[in-house]
């Protein structure tokens, strides 16, 4: 094992290192985020302007649709099992993941999945239309054809899910060096494990929906059928139970990225990390008991609206401790403003931001005000565009050098953050007043009354997009040279993976280390 | 200080396999599963082909991979470590799995306590009963679905008498659902005591037990198709007669897709015993993830009996 990759192009399909398969896990992750992100600029490019321009009322449903697939299950997932797949037995001080060769196979069955899912747009009837919450009956009654392939599609991007998720959870609690203990463990760690443990709950759920799905589309049962005696409601039911723990598969890595950065360029060790544990944990044992909140205006006995909306507000404070702590760890430190230390208050900021609205959007009367509106839209972009997106790039700017050996240019990682900033606000900022004044979400025309914020919008996304390219360029850039990092790249930053040389060599810990 | 050194070399000897084949082909074997049937739904001609090519694939690159990891095992790759991965992938891989039943029982649960009801016209939510479904009462099993009821159809399934519900205690003994969980769980035990037997070394008592229990296993698939058989042709019970048999199909047709990859699982463990001399008292994973698999099964029945039958 003391040898390093292998040569040609086999490496990258026959390889067991996890080094090997977090960088494909990104790579993959960042296509497809260019390719939702195209799917994105065709929609804000038909709504610059009220009517119809660019794009049929059809295409425009599918761009929707398949913006919404792509970014969760194509960029925002694979990107934290990326990290998590490089930086895990880095940080635990193991030699691998601890089930080498399903690590690759959760891998290569995502091109496969997405090529299958991309493929529908090129199909008669079209790409799937329905929203990539694929509501019953509209995904099964009206849906077009292509809609068998998406489901085997989520199918099997299941299964790879799956197997990620028991690789980490093997990983993490057989693969600690000597003197790991559970509560010495990196923050990343936690969350990852945590996380782990909300993957295998619920991607089952999912192919369950879709099989039930499935079958009502082809082979007459009446799962989501009222005339049969089932329930539309039903599938809203099975996938919001899925859905509300996979809102939080796609925050709380990003929560462990943010609790390593911080600390890093505060030169302050976190504030409450066992708070912080039990944070998670609290956060993720509440996702399982709040999925109506997605629900309320589908006619719910009042007592399911209440809890509902009490649960939903509970979670405000397992969340609020962690900004706290964030908050309280910046406090009085001697900060330095390096990009990803920015894009990580960035994320503080924002994603509390995107937490009140959705505060606001927990209150079940003021929902049926809110409901289906640029409002929400406005709400999970803020969680997810400067949540999870800006905790990937933080995360990659933050340990890119110990990938490669290499600084990344720090002015043009700068450049990039101040335009992403920018860009984000900008595009999502306004869908706050849009929403507010009615404007409905997953339409291609709308009432003139829209006309200023949607142009301020699509101004924004188009600069969102170009921050990217810059993204891209500063990524290829360090790894193909550049200033030298030194082997702990930061000033004494915390953690096991600062203690390997940079690059770190193909296999690190193969003799674990001593954690004291 | 010995206690670390110990554990430092254990580590050291984690077994990382260098390259493999088997991921990728395995995903190519697997698209093209799920690419042909997805063709064959939509009434592709060549989808079945690409199903079947594929399937095929998928089989091969398992059987390959089974037969590698068991000879690593052979070998000696496997320190004590590696196998407590396999441990723990096994163990959450079964927990997954509960969480897919999970999702059909929530849906049997849904239906029959909440949505049945409303349809009817129970409570607030409930509204709609006279314009939409005029005439729908919930009963379960659902025997005339609201569409019947609006245009005044008879049910097409038979029963209630009839259906596969409970028929009082007094008739268990002429129910078959009473006689397929006596038949599985009597394997849950046997296959407990062929592991008993395992673990004392008796190889003669372990494969004795275990190929009684592949026999109930098998014989438990048999009077399924039979129930099935009669449901589709004597009492109308389908796939398409409402939610009924949209929950009852599916509940029962999951668990029996995993009762035959369990008893697949087992019959090959038999094999490895028989034909091999495989498993020793102190080292026979291979077979204890199949039991547990087993069990699990096991207690989907119970489950399903319950819900489905007893009470259904």
């Amino acid at each position: 094992m003391a040898h390093g990759p292998a040569k040609g192009f086999t490496r990258w399909l026959y390889t067991t290192n996890h080094k090997d398969i977090g960088s494909m896990y990104l790579w993959f992750s960042f296509a497809m985020f260019l390719l939702g992100g195209v799917f994105a600029l065709v929609i804000r490019a038909e709504l610059f302007e009220p009517g119809l321009q660019i794009v049929e009322p059809e295409l425009f449903n599918q761009m929707t649709t398949m913006h919404g697939l792509v970014m969760v299950f194509g960029a925002v997932m694979p990107a934290f099992v990326g990290l998590a797949n490089w930086m895990i037995p880095m940080m635990l001080g193991a030699p691998d993941m601890a089930l080498p060769r399903m690590n690759n196979w959760s891998f290569w069955i995502l091109p496969f999945a997405f090529a299958m899912m991309t493929s529908t747009l090129f199909m008669e009837g079209g790409a799937p239309n329905f929203g990539w919450t694929f509501y019953a009956p509209l995904s099964t009654t009206y849906a077009p054809p292509s809609v068998t392939f998406f489901i085997f599609a989520v199918h099997i991007m299941g299964a790879s899910s799956i197997m990620g998720a028991i690789n980490i959870i093997a990983t993490i609690m057989n693969m600690r060096a000597p003197g790991m203990t559970y509560m010495k463990m990196p923050l990343f760690v936690w969350t990852w494990f945590i996380t782990a443990y909300l993957l295998i709950a619920v991607m089952p759920v999912l192919a369950g929906v879709v099989t039930m799905m499935l079958f009502d589309i082809h082979f007459g049962t009446s799962f989501f059928d009222a005339a049969g005696g089932g329930d539309p409601v039903l599938f809203q039911h099975v996938f919001w139970f899925f859905g509300h723990p996979e809102v939080y598969i796609m925050i709380l890595p990003a929560f462990g990225i943010v609790s390593a950065i911080i600390p890093t360029f505060a030169r302050k060790p976190l504030f409450g990390y066992s708070s912080m544990v039990y944070a998670t944990a609290s956060i993720a044992f509440l996702s399982f008991v709040v999925w109506a909140h997605h629900m309320f205006t589908v006619g719910m006995p009042l007592a399911g609206e209440l809890a509902f909306m009490y649960m939903t507000m509970l979670i405000a404070v397992p969340t609020g401790v962690k900004v706290f702590n964030w908050v309280t760890t910046m406090f009085k430190g001697s900060m330095t403003f390096e990009t990803p230390m920015l894009f990580s208050i960035a994320f503080v900021i924002l994603f509390s931001i995107g937490g009140f609205s959705g505060l606001m959007l927990a209150i079940a009367p003021a929902d049926f005000q809110y409901h289906d509106t640029y409002f929400v839209v406005a709400h999970f972009h803020y969680v997810l565009v400067p949540g999870a997106i800006f905790s990937i790039t933080a995360g990659v700017y933050y340990w890119l050098p110990k990938w490669c050996g290499n600084m990344y240019n720090e002015t043009m990682g700068k450049t990039h953050f101040w335009t992403a900033f920018i860009g984000l606000n900008l595009t999502f900022f306004p869908m706050h007043f849009a929403g507010l004044s009615g404007m409905p979400r997953r339409i291609p025309d709308y009432n003139m009354m829209f006309a200023d914020w949607n142009m301020i919008s699509s101004v924004g996304a188009f600069l969102f997009g170009a921050a990217q390219i810059l993204f891209l360029f500063n990524v290829i850039a360090t790894i193909r040279g550049g200033k030298k990092a030194t082997d702990e790249v930061w000033e004494n930053p915390e953690g096991l993976e600062w203690t390997v040389a940079s690059p770190a060599p193909y296999h690190t810990f193969s003799k674990p280390p001593q954690v004291s | 200080m010995s206690s670390n050194q110990d554990n430092a070399v254990e580590h050291e000897e984690y077994y990382v396999p260098e390259q493999s084949k088997l991921p990728i082909f395995a995903s190519i074997g697997l698209f093209l599963t799920v690419w042909g049937a997805a063709n064959w739904l939509n009434g592709n001609a060549n989808g079945p082909m690409y199903f079947f090519g594929g399937s095929l694939m998928f089989a091969f690159v398992l059987w390959n991979w089974f037969s590698i990891v068991i000879s690593e095992n052979i070998q000696g790759l496997n320190s004590p470590q590696l196998k407590k991965s396999y441990v723990i992938g096994m163990a959450w891989f079964i927990f997954s799995e509960v969480m897919f039943f999970a999702a059909f029982f929530g849906a049997l649960f849904y239906v029959r306590s909440l949505a049945g009801p409303w349809l009817a016209g129970e409570g607030e939510q409930g509204l709609g009963n006279d314009i939409l479904w005029p005439g729908y009462e919930h009963e379960w099993p659902v025997m005339t679905t609201p569409d019947m009821a609006a245009n005044g159809d008879s049910a097409t399934m038979r029963g209630p008498e009839q259906n596969m519900s409970n028929p009082g205690l007094a008739n268990w003994l002429g129910w078959l659902p009473f006689w397929n969980t006596a038949i599985l769980l009597t394997s849950s035990v046997t296959c407990h005591i062929a592991h008993g037997a395992l673990k004392k070394d008796n190889r003669r008592q372990f494969n004795l037990w275990l190929g009684l229990t592949v026999l109930l296993g098998i014989g438990f698939i048999i009077l399924q198709i039979e129930e099935y058989v009669h449901a589709y042709n004597e009492m109308g019970l389908t796939l398409e007669s409402g939610i009924y048999g949209a929950t009852f199909f599916l509940l029962t047709g999951f668990h029996g897709a995993h009762v035959t990859l369990g008893t697949f699982m087992l019959l090959v463990m038999l094999l490895r015993s028989v034909l091999k001399g495989h498993f020793k008292s102190s080292d026979h994973f291979g077979f204890e993830s199949a039991s547990w698999y087993w069990h699990f099964v096991d207690v989907v029945w119970v489950g399903l009996f319950l819900y489905v039958y007893v009470f259904g």
